[in-house]
């Protein structure tokens, strides 16, 4: 076979390399330009104690998880075993994000399911959720002591996500 | 008298539904400028719930909600410029329907432009060495003498 024939196959087989790695890759992941970044600050009330707030800037200091969940969420019920286990292990605080739910269909939902936050906060009109780029639920981000953003789940947390990305990393952000 | 008065009761009734209009705020030049800007600003960003549609388009919540701090920042003064910096901190290049040109989006804006040229390249050099080979090759005097006689309906051989 000549040389000059190989060219587009070489072309044809690139092209179908990159269309095949483009297929096993999940087009509804954007990455999120918000890490590396200080996490966006807000004060918001607690969903079992109203009067008192949480942020951040409270959080200082420690590795922390913030899970944005909903009752209304479907996918939320799929991670939510990960979760319950997590929080009884206390290897980390986890915060949740109750976006844009009603609080009484929020305490119902973990009073059900299990509790796995430290504390839930009410982000009743999904602005805070917009601060950290949410744009569906679930998603999890990983915050470091020093307050910076340094990883986001979209989507469910599965055992593999859990295992090999989110635990190695919140071990070593505390050795820090 | 009885007439008027019926005839002025007809006309206020008639005309009742304009007063219900009248309680609402005439839009000012202003609102309608805002108005537009905001329209604009919303074409100009992908949801991205259903990812193949702008936030004017989607009926997402997510848009909704964009929409909403879109109309709120233009009311609290700030730039179109500042309102997509403020969405591309938040979900990235990705927002955008118009990628941004950097280096990381050379290919997307040059290629193109770059295989257009590499196609031109393609055939201009095809269509030289189409000519260099193209001219008919040069017969000698027998040959010529058997082609005519070949073009005379004579099968060049002379059996007869």
């Amino acid at each position: 076979m000549s040389k000059k024939l190989l060219i587009p196959l070489a072309v044809f087989v690139v092209l179908c390399a990159f269309l095949l790695v483009g297929l096993w890759r999940d087009p509804r992941e954007v990455p999120s330009p918000l890490i590396g970044k200080p996490a966006p600050a807000f004060t918001l009330a607690q969903l079992h104690e109203p009067a008192k707030t949480l942020g951040p800037a409270d959080l200082k200091g420690q590795v922390w998880l913030l899970n944005v969940w909903a009752s209304w969420c479907v996918s939320c019920r799929e991670e939510h075993p990960l979760l319950v286990e997590l929080g009884k292990s206390k290897v980390v605080p986890i915060v949740g994000l109750n976006y844009k739910d009603e609080s009484a269909a929020g305490k119902r939902w973990l009073a059900q399911n299990g509790d796995p936050y430290n504390v839930s906060v009410i982000d009743r009109d999904g602005r805070v959720g917009i601060d950290w780029g949410v744009y569906g639920v679930p998603e999890t981000f990983v915050v470091d002591k020093v307050g910076t953003i340094r990883y986001k789940q979209i989507g469910p947390i599965t055992a593999e996500a859990l295992e090999k990305k989110i635990l190695p990393l919140i071990r070593e952000l505390q050795k820090s | 008298m009885k007439r008027l008065a019926f005839v002025l009761l007809v006309a206020v009734i008639a005309l009742s539904p304009l007063m219900l209009f009248a309680a609402d705020a005439v839009p000012t030049e202003k609102d309608a400028v805002a108005a537009s800007r905001a329209v604009k600003l919303s074409e100009k960003l992908r949801c991205l719930v259903c990812q193949n549609q702008t936030i004017a388009d989607s009926n997402a919540e997510l848009a909704q909600d964009l929409r909403r701090q879109i109309h709120e920042q233009i009311a609290a003064g700030r730039s179109d410029d500042e309102i997509v910096d403020y969405m591309v901190a938040r979900y990235g290049d990705f927002v955008l329907y118009q990628p941004p040109v950097k280096p990381t989006t050379f290919l997307l804006w040059a290629g193109p432009a770059l295989l257009l040229l590499f196609g031109f390249a393609v055939l201009a050099r095809t269509l030289s060495t189409r000519r260099t080979q193209g001219e008919a090759p040069s017969l000698t005097a027998e040959e010529h003498e058997r082609a005519a006689r070949l073009l005379a309906g004579n099968n060049g051989t002379e059996r007869s």
